[in-house]
C-alpha cells in the first residue's frame, strides 16, 4: 500500500482554499514592483482540493507509527504518553495567536508561564538559573558548551578538550566539535561506568568539560559519579550533564546533587511533549550560579508583580535562536509539570525504573543482558546465538513491526555488539510489558525454527524492508514532474 | 493527573518478581551524599479540571493579536492559517511519532517530509532541501559553518539589513569555530553593494543577504551573487518563503545556500516559537548540508518508499566529525508547511503574495501623507516599510495600544540611526477598515 505524492494528485486548476477579494485599491503588480524581480515562471505547487487534501494526509498518517498506535520502547527516547491536556493548552488561542515583539504588559501570561517553568526546571536539576531559549537536545548541548567556553574565556583560561565517554549519544561530539573543542574519547569499564583510572589519565590542564548522561547511554547509573566529578573539578575542568536520560531520577536525586554545573533537558523526552515526528522539542539549560551571567539572553524575570525579558547580561553568550524559545512546547511541558507536581515526577522516575527492570527481567533468560546490574529507566541487550542462521538484531527489530510493535533502539550504544536499547517508560501497564515480553520470545523463536521469515521481515507494514543503498548512491530527494 | 497505569496488584507482583520490597531498592547504586534530601518547589499534582482552569486564567492574562490589530513584522508574521491544517497536525500518528528511524511504519512522515522538500525546492529554485531547521536564524548561521566549511575559509560577510536577531545567532554559532564575521553597511535601505566590494576578499565564505530584508526592501541579488562568486565564495540568501510566490527566486538568482524562516506557512507565532528553519543548496553542496535529508527509493516488492539518506553526514555515524550536530528538528511544523502549501497552491499563495504587497503599499501611500510621517528611502517593498515618525515610536505605539492597535517594531532599538523609524507589516489578514483606523489613530493632519 503506497499513496501517490500530492504533486501527482493535482489537477490544473483545482482550489484548496479560498481568500477575501482584496479590500484595498489596487495597482498593477508591475508599477508596484521592478519587471526583472518578478518570479517569471508559475510555482508548480500542487493544485488540489481541501478534500484531497485532508484525505492524502490523513492517508499518510495512517502509515504512520506514533505513541498513540502501540508500544514504542525506543531506548534513549523516552517515548512515553503525550497528554491530550498538554496539546489543548498550547493551542489556546491566548498562546498560538501572541506576536513575539508584542508590549511586555500584553503577554504578562506567556512571561509568567516561562519565568516558572524556568524556576520549576532548576528546581527539579538542582540548578541556580535556567534558559529556556535552546530548540532541542542537540541545540542546549551547544548553547551549554558555548556558556562554559565564555566561562573559561572570561577567567583567562584557554582550554580546548572536551571528554565523552565511548558510550556517548553521537550529538555530544558532533557539539563539542561545532564549539570549537577537541574531543576525547573515555572508555567505559566492564560494569558500563565511565573506566575512572581512564579518566583521571586524561583529564589535565587542557580539559574545559566532561560531558556525561547519567544514567548513562547503557541505562545503568554512572556509580562514581563523585569521584568523577572531583577529579574534572580538581582540574578545574566543568561537568556538562546531558539530560537525555532524565526520566530515571526525577525527585531522586539531580544533575545539581551530582556536581554538575551545566544542565540540558529534552523537554521532548521527560517532560512529556511530543516528538512530532523528530521535531519541534525544546532543550533548556540550566547553570550553576557562577556561569549564570553567561546564559543566553533574554531571560524571563519578576520585577515586583511584572514579568519582563531581561537582557542586560554583558557577558551573555549571545543568542541561540530568534526570540525566546520553543514557546509551544513550553506550554506542554509546564502543563505537564503542574499536573506531576514534585510528588508526581518522582512516581514517574519510580516506575519508569521499576518497568525497566521488570522488562529486564521477564527478557533475561532468552536474551544476553551484558550488564548484570540494577538498570535505570532503559537497558541493553543482545541476542545470542543467532549468528549460524544469519539472523541479525536488525531482522528481529523488523519482525517487531509485524507484531504492531515500534522496536527498540538498535545499534546504539556503538559500545555493544548487535545491541538493542529498551526504554518502556512508566505509562506502559503490566499486560503490555508481559506480551511484548511474551512476543519476544516468540521472534526469538521463529528465528532459530524459520530464519528467512525473519530475514525477510517486515510482512505486514505498508511497505517492506527499503533500498537504503540505494536511496544513497542515486538521490532522489525532491519531486520532478515525468 | 496521573499516567502511571500501575494497579497496586501489579506493582506488588512486578516488585515480586523483582524481589524488592519497596521502590527505593531500585535506587540502591546512587551513593547516599548525591540523593535529594531537601523540598523540591514544583505545585500540583493537579487533576486535569484544574490543570485546565490554571491554564486558562493564565492564557487569559494575555491579550492575542485577535484582540488587538497588529502591525507587527519582523520575522513573524499574522497569515491565515486554512482550519485543515491544524486537524492534519492534530492526527496522533504524526505527532506522537520519533524520527522515523524505522522507515516501514514512518511513511507518513517520510513522504511528507520529501513533499515538504520537494516545494522548499520549488520555492527557492534550488535543487536539493532538508527536513528542516530550528528556525530561520539557526538555520541562517548553520549556512555560514556550512559555507566555511565547503570553502575552507573562515569569514563570514553578513548584511547589516539582516535581521539584528539573526546577526547575533551567528556571532554566538560562530564564537564555535571562532570565523570572523563582519557587516556589510545598508544605504537607501538596501545592502550596500560598493561596500560589499570593499569587504570582499581570498577569506571570504560566505555573504548573507535576506530578501526581503528586515526592512522589508527587496534586494538585487543578481548583483550581489556576480560579486561573491567572482571571489569564489558562496552566495547565502535568507528568505521569505511567502514572498517568493511574487518575486524571482534566490535560486534563479543564483544562490547557493538558501535559507529562511517557513512560520508564515501555515505556522501560528506563538510568542516566537516553536517556528521552522528551512534550508536548500545547490547540488554541488547536497552532502555539506546539515540535519535531516528524506530520499526516494524502494522497497523489496518494487513500491515506491522513502527512508532518510546521505546520513553519512550526520552526528549519530560521524560524531565529531558531523557536518553539524542537529538531531531533532521541526518535522511537525513541516508538515504543517506542506498541508499549507498544499491547500493553497500557486494560485493562493501568489493571491496571499499580492494581497501582502497591496495591502502594505496601501498603509505606505496612507501613512506618509499624513503631517508629520515621512518616506524615508524610495525602494521596492513587499509586506513591511519603513517611515520616519513625528514623535516618539514608544509613544505613538502606547497611544495606539490604548486604542487596540499594536502599531510598528520601533527600529531605534536595533538601528541607533534609525531612532524615530518604526516598521510596519501588513499581511493578507489586515482589512482596510482596520488599515483605515490604524492611520487615523496615528495622528496628525494630512498634509
Amino acid at each position: 500500500m503506497t499513496e501517490p505524492l500530492i504533486f501527482e494528485l493535482s489537477r490544473p486548476g483545482r482550489e484548496g482554499i479560498q481568500l477575501p477579494d482584496n479590500d484595498v485599491p489596487a495597482k498593477a503588480v508591475n508599477e508596484l514592483l521592478p519587471a526583472d524581480m518578478l518570479r517569471q515562471q508559475e510555482l508548480q505547487l500542487p493544485e488540489t482540493s481541501e478534500l484531497d487534501t485532508v484525505r492524502h494526509f490523513t492517508r499518510l498518517s495512517r502509515m504512520n507509527y506514533g505513541v498513540d498506535v502501540g508500544f514504542y520502547p525506543l531506548g534513549s527516547c523516552t517515548m512515553k504518553y503525550n497528554p491530550k491536556i498538554c496539546e489543548d493548552a498550547a493551542n489556546l488561542p491566548g498562546f498560538t495567536r501572541l506576536h513575539p515583539y508584542q508590549p511586555e504588559e500584553t503577554v504578562q501570561g506567556a512571561l509568567e508561564l516561562m519565568y516558572q517553568t524556568q524556576n520549576y526546571l532548576a528546581e527539579i536539576t538542582g540548578m541556580d538559573a535556567m534558559s529556556l531559549q535552546p530548540a532541542a537536545g542537540a541545540h542546549g548541548e551547544l548553547t551549554g558548551l558555548l556558556i562554559i567556553k565564555a566561562y573559561l574565556k572570561s577567567k583567562g583560561e584557554k582550554r580546548n578538550k572536551v571528554i565523552v565517554p565511548d558510550s556517548a549519544h553521537g550529538t555530544n561530539p558532533a557539539t563539542a566539535t561545532l564549539a570549537g573543542f577537541d574531543v576525547v574519547t573515555v572508555k567505559s569499564d566492564l560494569r558500563g561506568n565511565v573506566d575512572v583510572e581512564a579518566l583521571r589519565e586524561e583529564v589535565d590542564g587542557n580539559t574545559a568539560a566532561l560531558m556525561l548522561t547519567n544514567p548513562n547511554t547503557l541505562g545503568l547509573f554512572e556509580e562514581n559519579i563523585v569521584q568523577i566529578a572531583e577529579i574534572v573539578h580538581d582540574a578545574g575542568g566543568l561537568l556538562y550533564y546531558d539530560g537525555a536520560n532524565m526520566n530515571a531520577i526525577m525527585g531522586i536525586t539531580s544533575p545539581g546533587d551530582m556536581g554538575f554545573d551545566v544542565v540540558h533537558l529534552n523537554l521532548h523526552k521527560t517532560f512529556s511533549t511530543p516528538h512530532g515526528g523528530g521535531g519541534p522539542g525544546s532543550g533548556p539549560v540550566g547553570v550553576k550560579a557562577e556561569l549564570e551571567p553567561f546564559l543566553p539572553k533574554p531571560l524571563v524575570i519578576r520585577d515586583k508583580e511584572f514579568y519582563k525579558l531581561y537582557y542586560d547580561l554583558p557577558l551573555s553568550i549571545g543568542k541561540m535562536r530568534s526570540f525566546y524559545a520553543s514557546f509551544g512546547v513550553v506550554v506542554k511541558a509546564y502543563t505537564y509539570l503542574i499536573s506531576q507536581g514534585v510528588v508526581g515526577l518522582k512516581s514517574v522516575s519510580e516506575h519508569a525504573v521499576l518497568n525497566a527492570n521488570y522488562l529486564m527481567r521477564r527478557l533475561a533468560g532468552h536474551l544476553n543482558i551484558p550488564f548484570d546490574r540494577t538498570c535505570m529507566h532503559e537497558f541493553v541487550c543482545n541476542p545470542r546465538g543467532l549468528k549460524e542462521n544469519g539472523v541479525r538484531t536488525l531482522d528481529l527489530a523488523k519482525r517487531m513491526l509485524d507484531y504492531g510493535y515500534h522496536p527498540p533502539t538498535i545499534y546504539f550504544p556503538l559500545i555493544v555488539e548487535e545491541v538493542m536499547m529498551m526504554e518502556p517508560t512508566e505509562t506502559e501497564n503490566k499486560e503490555t510489558l508481559d506480551e511484548f515480553a511474551d512476543n519476544v520470545v516468540k521472534i526469538l523463536q521463529e528465528a532459530v525454527e524459520d530464519p528467512e521469515k525473519v530475514k525477510a521481515a517486515p510482512h505486514d507494514t505498508p511497505v517492506g524492508r527499503l533500498d537504503e543503498v540505494t536511496a544513497a548512491r542515486n538521490p532522489v530527494l525532491r519531486y520532478s514532474k515525468k | 493527573m496521573k499516567f502511571i497505569p500501575h494497579t497496586s496488584e501489579e506493582q506488588r507482583q512486578m516488585m515480586n518478581e523483582l524481589e524488592i520490597k519497596k521502590l527505593e531498592e531500585l535506587f540502591q547504586e546512587l551513593p547516599d551524599e548525591i540523593k535529594i534530601n531537601k523540598d523540591i518547589n514544583i505545585p500540583g499534582p493537579l487533576s486535569e479540571l484544574e490543570v485546565a482552569r490554571q491554564l486558562k486564567k493564565i492564557a487569559e492574562k494575555n491579550k492575542t493579536v485577535d484582540q488587538l490589530t497588529s502591525f507587527l513584522g519582523a520575522g513573524a508574521y499574522d497569515h491565515y492559517i486554512p482550519s485543515a491544517v491544524q486537524h492534519i497536525l492534530s492526527r496522533s500518528e504524526f505527532y506522537t511519532a520519533y524520527t522515523p528511524y524505522q522507515p516501514e511504519v514512518s511513511q507518513g512522515v517520510l513522504q511528507s517530509i520529501f513533499e515538504f522538500q520537494s516545494m522548499i525546492c520549488e520555492l527557492t529554485g534550488m535543487d536539493v532541501a532538508n527536513a528542516s531547521m530550528y528556525d530561520g536564524a539557526s538555520a541562517t548561521a548553520e549556512a555560514a559553518l556550512m559555507a566555511s566549511a565547503a570553502t575552507r575559509r573562515t569569514k563570514v560577510l553578513i548584511s547589516k539589513a539582516v535581521h539584528p536577531e539573526y546577526r547575533q545567532v551567528l556571532l554566538t554559532y560562530a564564537g564555535g569555530p571562532e570565523l570572523q564575521v563582519e557587516e556589510i553597511d545598508y544605504n537607501q535601505g538596501c545592502t550596500e553593494i560598493e561596500k560589499l566590494k570593499q569587504s570582499m576578499d581570498k577569506d571570504v565564505a560566505a555573504v548573507i543577504i535576506q530578501q526581503p530584508n528586515f526592512f522589508g526592501s527587496l534586494e538585487d541579488l543578481k548583483a550581489f551573487a556576480d560579486v561573491v562568486h567572482e571571489h569564489k565564495a558562496l552566495m547565502v540568501t535568507c528568505a521569505d518563503p511567502v514572498s517568493l510566490a511574487l518575486i524571482t527566486s534566490p535560486g534563479s538568482c543564483g544562490a547557493d545556500i538558501v535559507v529562511g524562516e517557513g512560520q508564515g506557512l501555515g505556522i501560528p507565532m506563538a510568542y516566537g516559537g516553536p517556528h521552522l528553519g528551512y534550508m536548500a543548496c545547490t547540488k554541488k553542496l547536497m552532502r555539506r548540508m546539515p540535519g535531516r535529508i528524506v530520499g526516494e527509493t524502494v522497497d523489496n516488492k518494487g513500491q515506491r518508499g522513502f527512508v532518510l539518506t546521505l546520513q553519512a553526514r550526520e552526528q549519530h555515524i560521524r560524531r565529531e566529525k558531523a557536518t553539524s550536530n542537529i538531531c531533532s528538528n521541526q518535522a511537525l511544523c513541516a508538515l504543517a508547511a506542506t498541508v499549507h502549501l498544499s491547500l493553497m497552491g500557486p494560485k493562493g499563495l501568489r493571491q496571499v503574495a499580492e494581497q501582502c504587497l497591496q495591502k502594505a503599499h496601501y498603509t505606505y501611500e496612507q501613512i506618509i501623507n499624513l503631517l508629520g510621517y515621512q518616506p524615508v528611502w524610495s525602494v521596492p517593498f513587499f509586506k513591511e516599510f519603513v517611515v520616519k515618525v513625528p514623535q516618539s515610536p514608544a509613544e505613538i505605539n502606547n497611544r495606539l495600544l490604548e486604542k487596540g492597535i499594536i502599531g510598528g517594531l520601533d527600529l531605534g532599538r536595533y538601528y541607533p540611526e534609525l531612532e524615530d523609524h518604526m516598521l510596519f507589516c501588513v499581511t493578507e489578514t489586515r482589512t482596510r477598515e482596520e488599515i483605515d483606523r490604524l492611520v487615523a489613530l496615528l495622528g496628525g493632519d494630512v498634509k
